[in-house]
Order: structure tokens, then sequence, then C-alpha cells
């Protein structure tokens, strides 16, 4: 029943296939594959270079007011329009897109560097570190998070940066409790106990097994909390609790635009095409990952075509 | 006229990948009271095959064809739903391997036996209920009475494929199909569930089509036997005759690699390989690249059913004679 | 393979799991493993056999300290496996390894067979460099699977090729017992006889010690030196493996041969079969006295009384009844 690797060639072959593929690699390639998540990435990674490059891209100013050129409507001046003070439109979505890609990425990674750790921690300990941190988690998690939001806001002041942290803070608890869930299952696994029996410690089968294993749900819920996040930024800026004018930000320009719904409609259209793209971008790429993450999706590639696939 | 003809059943189905064929040229017949096994291991085909017959393979993706699929008289490749689902559990039973995935966890045993009695015989409400209690005593369950209202979980493994048998057997069907139906349950456990089965099927005259891996239990219950292998039947005859004069390579792979309890230190010969990809359409004998057995000839025509003994044929180009035992 | 020193000794081991009860009163525990003793030669093959739920696999669990005995001793060439922290037990691990019966997921799913090899090499510090290559050819050679398997993922083995690559990993420590647990169980019968004989290839070659898990008699008379029989978390039979197969006493263990088909019509049609009534009692209540007594043909009042000691039918032969 052995086999032998008996030329060199053989040989040489063998030592090479101890380079494998890594399972991100191999999960990249399902995820471009995915055409919805494709599609997604490439406007996320649109929006993130209009960001980044909003001062080389943007036409104009997009705080300067010019009252004469008020409420023009898309044209050859003003890709977009002009809004109610006489600002670019296009320009003020430009910057816009600043500010919803920091705050949810200021979110997303508050909630991941407190989340995370709480979850692994209080799933594979168990017992009564689970309980404690738990309840505390429940203790936050009772609060509405908007209202939680207004109410930092309220006490500290309309701040993109108090809106930013209050988010953070509602985020956590989710976080950690979907990680806790997620590590609390794959504790229970064969493969778990088995690296148990081999003399794994715990430290090696958490941060190299239980943690990998656990990807798969965190990287969802990211992509959620980073949606929310856009979202709920608009939302507070539209109530005014958030970015402060004249500061360009989507929602803030959505509750301009209600006034001049009829008479100015690409005011209120501009944003909300934006918003629209940014959310379901971000929600096609999660859902992509999350089928793109399952290493039973990864095909490796085979070196030679089935001729030896028949051996054993 | 036989009670089941199957000539041909093919049994495709369409995956992104390629066609697999579950089923390729199944042919087959079974007589009223008569035990037919249906023995191989995963991937042979014998449990499609089952469900092919009763017309549960979800078609897409599934497509069943056959020369004749004909039950009673009846056409099951052109019959209509209404007519199939007049047919399943009334005339045709069958009795699946995991008995918590066939009964409904939310609704009582009761309510389940006398759902298929209303559906199947038009009783009214009480007339099925104590129906279903005779039906539970029959099955051996304890205070069948009182198990009317109790629930799936509250049951054990060996009771639980007890009801699905009285759920089966509750129309007197024509046909009993068990698809591995005691592979998940305990050795003594099984030895009871497979002397109920043979005891109510020989009261009731019901024919039995009983799919297993086990030989062992083939060996005991059946009175006919189907070897399948990828999709076809390789080998089959009445089960003394192919126990006792194995004719086909996997026939005698089968037997020379399963261990038997009552005997000691005969080696264990493995079929090496792996099974075969069914997505290859069968030029040659599929089992071929795993045989030990194999002629010239296999490498270049694909074997016909050569007849060993009157009703036991076998589709082999070697001669195994001198594997026989006694 | 020296009778006198057993590689491992097992005494009164006991794994009892506390139950599900009402809210302030917590309902009897769960008694998966009652007072169980035996000792294992080395280089022999001990095979624990008995139905669902009566604790062989759990004793599995209990040697190897993968769950920690309720009380019992564990004696691994005379140290006391119970005594030690995990920590202290880390080590002694490389000494002891256990393949599962669904080898697909003993192996995380998200690692590349070549890395879960490695990694096991790693933990333990074993032949780094360039003796890692060799060593893992040499590795691969034993349990019989191609170089080119090293890039796979664990989904996209068969089960037989899953199966030998836990075997695999387990022996790349280099173990002296090995704790099977069900190992063939979900294979089909064909990969089942590749493996088994694969096992037994590699005991000979390295001198391993088992321990036979499994429900499937046929198996356990092909692979055992002895055998012990469970029943309800206690041991009611425990001889060489001919006594066991042809000479049973204890009532369960003829039952349960009586039970196994044979893939011999003549045999099989002719043979006698003792059916037992009803089903497994509760590991929570089990009955009193003999555990066996609310299903056996033979039982008498005096079996509820108490549970009833191991006889010594012979050298090598213990029955717990007090009927035979």
């Amino acid at each position: 029943m052995a086999t032998s690797v008996g030329t060199r060639a053989e040989e040489g072959e063998f030592l090479a296939s101890q380079r494998y593929e890594g399972g991100m690699r191999l999960a990249a390639r399902q995820l471009v594959r995915n055409r919805a998540a494709a599609t997604g990435l490439v406007c996320l990674a649109l929006i993130c270079l209009c960001a980044l490059l909003a001062p080389l891209l943007a036409p104009y100013d997009p705080v300067q007011i010019n009252l004469s050129a008020k409420l023009r409507p898309p044209g050859d001046e003003y890709l977009l329009g002009t809004d109610h003070f006489g600002r670019d439109v296009l320009s003020r979505l430009l910057y816009g897109a600043r500010v919803s890609l920091l705050v949810g990425l200021i979110v997303v990674t508050f909630a991941l560097s407190i989340g995370v750790p709480i979850g692994l921690i209080a799933g594979f300990l168990g017992g009564t570190i689970d309980n404690v941190l738990m309840r505390a988690m429940d203790a936050f998690l009772t609060f509405p998070p908007l209202l939680l939001a207004v109410a930092i806001v309220g006490l500290m002041g309309p701040d993109i940066e108090n809106v930013t942290l209050a988010l953070g803070v509602v985020q956590v608890p989710v976080l950690a409790r979907i990680v806790r869930g997620s590590t609390l299952a794959v504790r229970e696994e064969t493969y778990i106990t088995a690296m148990r029996a081999l003399g794994a410690s715990p430290l090696r089968i958490v941060t190299r097994h239980v943690l990998r294993n656990t990807l798969s749900p965190i990287v969802v819920q990211i992509t959620i909390v980073f949606s929310a996040a856009v979202i709920a930024e608009a939302s507070l800026s539209f109530l005014g609790l958030g970015t402060q004018p004249p500061q360009p930000s989507w929602g803030r320009d959505l509750a301009d635009a209600r006034r001049y719904m009829a008479d100015a409609p690409w005011l209120f259209l501009a944003p909300t095409a934006a918003l629209m793209l940014a959310v379901l971008s971000i929600n096609f790429v999660g859902d992509g990952l999350r089928d793109a993450l399952d290493p039973r999706a990864w095909r490796t590639r085979r070196r030679r075509a089935g001729r030896n696939e028949r051996a054993v | 006229m036989s009670l089941l003809e199957v000539v041909n059943l093919r049994t495709h189905f369409a995956t992104d990948r390629g066609t697999v064929r579950a089923v390729d040229g199944v042919s087959f017949t079974l007589d009223d009271g008569e035990v037919l096994g249906l023995v191989g291991e995963s991937g042979s085909g014998k449990s499609v095959t089952a469900l092919s017959i009763m017309r549960l393979v979800r078609e897409p993706p599934g497509r069943i064809s056959a020369d004749r699929l004909v039950f009673d008289g009846i056409d099951l490749l052109q019959a209509q739903p209404q007519e199939l689902r007049a047919l399943r559990t009334a005339r045709i039973a069958i009795v699946f391997q995991d008995p918590m995935r066939s009964l409904n966890p939310v609704l009582t045993i009761g309510r389940q036996l006398t759902e298929t009695l209303r559906r199947h015989q038009g009783l009214d409400a009480k007339p099925a209920a104590r129906r279903a209690v005779k039906l539970l005593e029959m099955v051996g369950i304890p205070s069948a009475a009182k198990r009317l209202t109790a629930y799936p979980h509250q049951f054990s493994g060996g009771m639980r494929q007890r009801v699905m048998i009285a759920i089966a057997l509750s129309c007197n069907p024509r046909i009993l199909i068990a698809d591995e139906a005691t592979t998940a349950l305990d050795v003594t456990i099984q030895a009871q569930i497979v002397d109920l089965v043979k005891r109510l099927t020989r009261e009731m005259g019901t024919a039995v089509i009983w799919i297993s891996h086990d030989l062992g239990l083939v060996a005991g219950f059946c009175d006919v036997v189907n070897v399948m292998y990828a999709g076809r039947i390789v080998e089959a005859g009445p089960v003394r005759d192919v126990f006792q004069r194995p004719s086909h390579g996997y026939t005698l792979g089968l037997m020379s690699c399963t261990p038997r309890v009552d005997l000691v230190g005969q080696p264990l010969t493995p079929i090496e390989g792996l099974p075969p990809n069914l997505m290859e359409p069968i030029r040659l004998c599929p089992f071929l690249p795993r045989c030990r057995v194999s002629v010239g000839a296999c490498a270049s025509v694909l074997p016909p059913a050569r007849a060993i003994s009157p009703g036991h044929f076998a589709s082999c180009h070697a001669d195994l004679r001198a594997h026989w035992r006694g | 393979m020296n009778r006198a020193a057993p590689l491992l000794v097992v005494e009164d081991l006991r794994v009892h799991f506390p139950a599900a009860g009402r809210l302030f009163r917590p309902g009897p525990p769960v008694r998966a493993v009652d007072g169980v003793s035996f000792s294992v030669g080395r280089g022999r093959t001990l095979g624990l056999v008995g139905e669902s739920g009566c604790g062989k696999s759990t004793t599995g669990y209990g040697v190897l300290q993968l769950i920690r005995p309720t009380s019992g001793r564990v004696l691994l060439e005379g140290a006391d496996l119970t005594t030690l922290d995990s920590k202290a037990l880390r080590p002694l691990r490389r000494r002891m390894q256990i393949i599962f019966q669904d080898s697909a997921a003993s192996l995380d799913p998200r690692m590349p067979v070549g890395d879960l090899i490695a990694e096991v090499l790693d933990i333990h510090g074993l032949h780094k460099g360039r003796e890692r290559p060799k060593r893992v050819r040499r590795l691969l050679d034993l349990v019989g699977i191609a170089a080119h398997f090293l890039e796979r993922y664990p989904h996209e083995l068969s089960g037989g090729q899953a199966q030998r690559i836990a075997i695999c990993r387990a022996l790349a420590v280099e173990p002296e017992l090995i704790v099977c647990d069900e190992p063939v169980s979900a294979l089909d019968v064909s990969i089942q006889a590749q493996i088994v004989n694969l096992l037994q290839g590699v005991q000979r070659e390295l001198g391993l010690t088992y321990i036979f898990i499994s429900h499937d008699l046929s198996v356990v008379r092909h692979v055992s030196d002895e055998v012990a029989v469970m029943y309800l978390g206690k041991i009611v039979e425990r001889a060489d493996r001919e006594s066991i197969f042809t000479a049973a006493a204890h009532p369960y263990t003829k039952a349960l041969l009586s039970a196994v088909p044979i893939p011999d019509p003549e045999i099989e049609q002719a043979r006698e079969r003792i059916i037992l009534s009803g089903d497994l009692p509760s590991p929570t209540d089990p009955p009193s006295g003999c555990r066996f007594r609310t299903r056996c043909p033979i039982a008498i009042a005096a079996c509820a009384a108490a549970e009833p000691p191991a006889k010594v039918l012979n050298a090598d032969h213990e029955v717990a009844c007090i009927r035979v």
C-alpha cells in the first residue's frame, strides 16, 4: 500500500508541493467568481477611491456658497446641479463619501477590537467569565441604538466624533454575542477535541483553530455593522445631530433636500443613490464573503489532472 | 404477471458539473409476497432506485426514464400526480433510515398515524384512532392507547422505527420498501425490528424490497438478491445461489472484505480504490479499475448478463468457480 | 509483549455528567461510565463493545483525559493520569492518541492536509528543518496516501482518505497507545477493510497498543486480542477473544452475538435468535442491582438486589452475572 516517490523529479515535486494554496487565496478566488460580490467590490472600491481623491476629483469647493448659482439643475457647468446655497452637488457627494466611509470604518474597527475578544473569551472559557461578560453585554443591548446615540450626542454635543463613538459602543455587544455563539459551536467540533488530544495548548487552539473557524459570521456581521453605521450616520445627520453644516454629509444633504423636492429633485436623488449604492455594495460583498469563506467551496488547483485520482 | 416490473430504469441528475447517472439501467421483477434484497455501498444507486419507483425523486434536477415501470398494471411513468399520491403508502409504502427525519416532530404519533388512515381509507376520527391503537399494538409498542398523544422525540430510535413501520403497513400495501431501515439502530434493536418486519409481511402477504449494505441482513431475510454497483445491477439471483456461487468480481470482493462474527483468522481482502465517478457514461464494466479477477475481455467490451444457473445472472466475463466454497 | 506489565491499567473508572434538572433541584447525574476496570498489554488490542449509551466512547475519552473522570484511576505505565493537570498532561499526550468515527470532522476544515500534519510536529518540536519533508513522506507512505494530497482540504477527501490522514496525524507524534473510537463505522464496507488492514499493519510495524471501540462485533472479532462488553456504563463480561465469541457466558453477550447478522444464508436462516425485549433503560435511572435484568431472559428476583460482582470463570475470563 506504500507509495514510492522514487525519481528525483517526483521528489522535487513532492518538496514543492509543501507550498500550499492558503485558505485566504482560495477564498478570494471564490469571491470574485460570485458576480454580485464582484460587482459590489468594484463599486465599493470606486466609492473609496472617490472619497480618497475627493480633493482632486471635486470640481468645486463643497462649502463655497454661490447664491447666484442656486438650484441649478444638472448640466454642463454643474454635473449634478447645485443646492439652495449654490454649492455643487457632485462635490458635496464626493466629500460626503469621506464622512460616511470614515464613520463606517471607525465603528467597525472599534466594534471588532472590543467585541471579538470579548466574544472569544466568553465562548471559549465559559462559566462565570462567560456569565459576567454576557450580562454586561446584555446591559448595553437593551439600549435602542439610535436613541443611545441621540442621548450621547445630547449629553456631549452634536459632533461627528460623538456619533461615531455612540455607534461603535452600540455595535460591540451584538458582535460579542455573535462571536460567542460561533465560538461555542466551534468549541464542540471534533477537530478541536482532536487538537486537545494532540497536545495543543489552549492558546494555540483559540488563535489558530477557533478564531479562523468563527471568521465567517464575524465577517458577515462586519458588513452589516458597516452599512448600519453608514445609515445611522446619515440618519443622525438628517436629524441634525451628526455632521454639522456646512460640512457635507449625505444625510445632512437629504434633510435639506426635503424642502425642495418638487422644484429640485436632483438634490434628493443624488445622496439617496449614493447611500443605496454604498449599502448595497457592502451587502453583496458580505454575502459573497460568507459563501467564499466556507471551506467547502474551496477548490485547489489539481497539479496532475486526475491521473493519480484513483490511487488510494 | 409480476407485481412490479422494472425494465431499464434510468435516473439521471443534472448538476452544474455534469450529469450524474445515479441509476443506469436497472431491471428486475417483484412478485407478490416476494422479498427482494438490493445490496450495494454508497453511490450504488440502491436508494435512488427505490425513490424512483415511487417517483419521489425531484424532477428536475432528476430525470426518471425506463422502458417499463409497471406496478400492478399501472404505468408509473405515465401516472398523474394524484394517482401517484394515492398509491404512496396505500399500495407502495417506504420506511427510511432515520425515523426522526421522516416523522414530523411537532405532530403527535397518533395524528400522523390517523392522517394516513383518514386520507387513504376514508375513516372518520374515532375509527381511525381505534385502528391506530391496533397498529401500534401490532408493532409491539407497549401502552399503545396512551402513546397516541406522544411526540416523536419521546420515543427511542427503535420505537420510532416501529411507528414508521406501523404507518407504512397501516393501509395493507402490496409492497413495503425498507431503505436501510435498521442501519441506524443498535444490533439488538435491529434484530427486533427485522423480526417484526419478517413476521408482519409474511402474515400480510406483503412483498418487500429490502435495501441494505449489510450482507448478513440480506442473507437472513431475502428470497432474491440484486447486487448493485455504479447504478447497475451486476449480479442477481436467489439468495443462496448468489452467496454460495458469487459470479461477479464485485460480489466476490464484497464477501471477501466483510468480516464475520462466526469466523476467526480469515484475512480481510479489501477492495482497493475508490467508488466510481457516476458522471461518466459506462462503456466497460464499472468495477474494472478495482477488480482483482478481471480477464482480458473486460478491457474491451461491457460484459452482458450471463446466466449462471436458473434465475441467477451476473454481468461478468470472468469465471469465478474457483472461488466458490462448497 | 510482556503480559506481566501492562501498558495501561484502568481502575474503577467513573464518568458522571450533571443532568438537566429543575431550576433549583439538579436531576440525577448521567452515569455514563460507572465503575469500569481493565488493563491492556503492550502491543495488544482490547475491543470495547456495546450498543449506544453503554459508555464505551466515554470510557475512551476518560482514559485519555479528554473528559476528566469523576473518579477512578488511569495508569499509563504506572503514572496516574487522573492526578495530572492539563499542563502536565500535555507532554504525555504524545504517548496516547485517538482516532475518531467522523474522520473528516476531526480535521480542521480550513487547513490543507500538509499543514495539519506539520502542525502536530510543530506542537511537539519534532523533526524540524530538513528532516521535516522526509518525515512527512515516511508518514504518508505508512498510511498509503500519495504526496499530492498534501495540498488538499479535508472536504476534498473521501471518507477513507480522511481517516488515513487522521491516522497519519496520530502516528506523527509516535504514540504508544491509540484509542480507536468507531474508526470504520462510518465507512463503506470495502473501505472499512482497507482501514482495518491499515490499522493492523501499522500496529505490527510500530508495536502499537489499541483500544478498539466499536458496536460492530464482526470487526471486533477480527482485530481484537481481548474483548470487554459494556452495558449501561459497566463491563458485563471481559475475556480473551476466543472465549467471548465461542464461550460467551453473560446473557447480554449471548444476545448480542446472536443478533449479529452473518452473511451466509444457510446459517442465517437456520439460526436461533435471542431477541431481547424492550428498550435500553435511561442512564440517569438505571435499574437497581444488575442493570441488564429488565431485558434479561434469565433474570430472577435476586438480580434486583445488588450489582453482580465480577466472577472469575478462568484466567482471562470475567463475568458480572449471578446466574452463571
